[in-house]
């Protein structure tokens, strides 16, 4: 099984040189980590940055720059700086090459439910709705499993939805899986240790399982 | 066309109850401090806020929610706030939340002057119920509508007499737009120079928009996730 790094690691390898990333708030943010040294990848920040670099120096800490989940950056060489409509228009229009963000279910026709859970207090669904109707390419962060053990990959999704159709990729604690267009999990790799029948039990969706499944690197 | 007003207090003048604000920022990151300190000494409530956030317990605009001077937020993400909560609730507060580029798109149509957009965030979800929903090209769109207010308080870095502002950093998030969209922009800046000392080429908002600015005092500028490397 894979902790949250290893979840991230794998998802560093669908990063191709020359994308402009967004990372959601949780494991994706910690993607930006296993990114290979050399590969030219812009991270874009909604609130307003392409170009984000790692955590400040306690001297570089500058409260007027910030990322989406309001943690203290730097910039990189050759970053630039926009307003909120200017990153959202960007993030609508296409120009993101792939978009990483953590999900609570996922149905096998790939809408994701992320923003809002009944009977909880709700904080909103900040740039998660514009995000996954826009996205070219969205890959999913997440549990397979509730704590109580109970599927997140379903049929269909129970919690309010934050988008239709869109995820195209998920990388759980068991597995690596596409969402197939015409509907259906489609097993690509398990983690090291995990067995193709385990990953069957934790998927209510559809899984569809050609040939030999291998481990993951 | 000298634009400069003392100080907070000054540039709030023909605010009233029940009014609708804009007020920048990102959490806590490019809020207008001064403004919002005047709001609270003011007394003026029944407010509808428009902002991406709500502030945090004992900052920002947690303290216009702490004394009851709003009474309807419009933003995307709320969390981050007790007693927020507790007012949500219990009652006291209503709440709009809208997906955020849809808010900043609403408040930049409002400035530009377009009714209404298009636009895929929130087709198939609680978002897009009754909303007139369109296809274009084989996708779903839904309608929305532009946002306009009686106030806008925004936050520079520098500013010049004649209202032209230059912001800094991921503190100009909502900023831009807002100054846009209201009757009457405030803008609060740290550095406030002559008409002519800023560059003309590197001006973010054009002082068109801003009808009092004045420099600002005391920014806290406070840090809501202090992240540091070794």
């Amino acid at each position: 099984m894979l902790d949250k790094n290893g979840i991230a690691k794998r998802i560093a390898k669908e990063v191709k040189d020359g994308y402009y990333v967004n990372l959601g708030i949780g494991i994706p943010t910690l993607v930006a980590n296993y990114i290979p040294q050399g590969m030219n990848v812009v991270l874009q920040s909604e609130n307003g940055l392409l170009g984000i670099g790692p955590f400040p120096t306690e001297e570089a800490v500058d409260a007027d720059l910030i990322n989406a989940g309001k943690q203290t950056i730097t910039m990189l060489k050759g970053s630039s700086l926009f307003s909120s409509a200017d990153s959202f228009a960007m993030i609508r229009g296409g120009h993101i090459d792939l978009t990483i963000l953590g999900a609570m279910e996922v149905s096998e026709n790939g809408d994701i439910a992320n923003w809002k859970v009944p009977n909880k207090m709700v904080k909103g669904m900040g740039g998660a709705m514009d995000l996954v109707a826009s996205a070219k390419n969205i890959i999913v962060a997440m549990q397979h499993r509730s704590k109580d053990g109970q599927s997140k990959l379903l049929k269909k999704c129970s919690l309010p939805i934050t988008g239709l159709g869109c995820v195209k990729k998920i990388v759980t604690e068991l597995a690596v899986l596409d969402v197939l267009p015409e509907g259906g999990f489609r097993l690509l790799e398990r983690a090291k240790g995990v067995s193709v029948e385990e990953i069957k039990a934790a998927t209510e969706g559809k899984l569809i399982v050609e040939g030999e499944i291998p481990e993951m690197e | 066309m000298n634009k400069v007003v003392k100080n907070a207090t000054e540039a709030l003048q023909g605010i009233q109850d029940h009014m609708t604000l804009m007020v920048g920022g990102f959490g806590l990151c490019g809020i207008p401090e001064n403004s919002i300190a005047a709001l609270l000494q003011s007394g003026v409530k029944g407010l509808t806020v428009i902002s991406n956030n709500a502030g945090v317990d004992d900052f920002g605009l947690g303290f216009l929610l702490k004394t009851k001077q709003i009474r309807k937020m419009i933003s995307s993400y709320v969390g981050e706030n007790a007693e927020f909560e507790r007012q949500l609730l219990g009652g006291e507060l209503e709440v709009d939340l809208i997906p955020q580029g849809t808010l900043a798109e609403r408040i930049r149509a409002g400035g530009a002057g377009i009714p209404a957009f298009f636009t895929p965030a929130g087709v198939g979800t609680e978002v897009a119920e009754g909303k007139e929903i369109r296809e274009f090209n084989g996708k779903l769109y839904l309608m929305e509508s532009w946002l306009r207010a009686d106030f806008a308080f925004v936050k520079a870095w520098k500013g010049d007499t004649m209202g032209n502002l230059v912001y800094k950093g991921t503190a100009r998030n909502f900023n831009p737009m807002m100054a846009t969209a209201a009757t009457i922009t405030v803008a609060e800046v740290e550095e406030l120079v002559p008409a002519g000392e800023l560059d003309p080429n590197e001006i973010h908002t054009p002082g068109v928009y801003v009808k009092r600015i004045f420099k600002g005092s005391n920014y806290e500028k406070r840090i809501e996730q202090r992240t540091v490397s070794k």
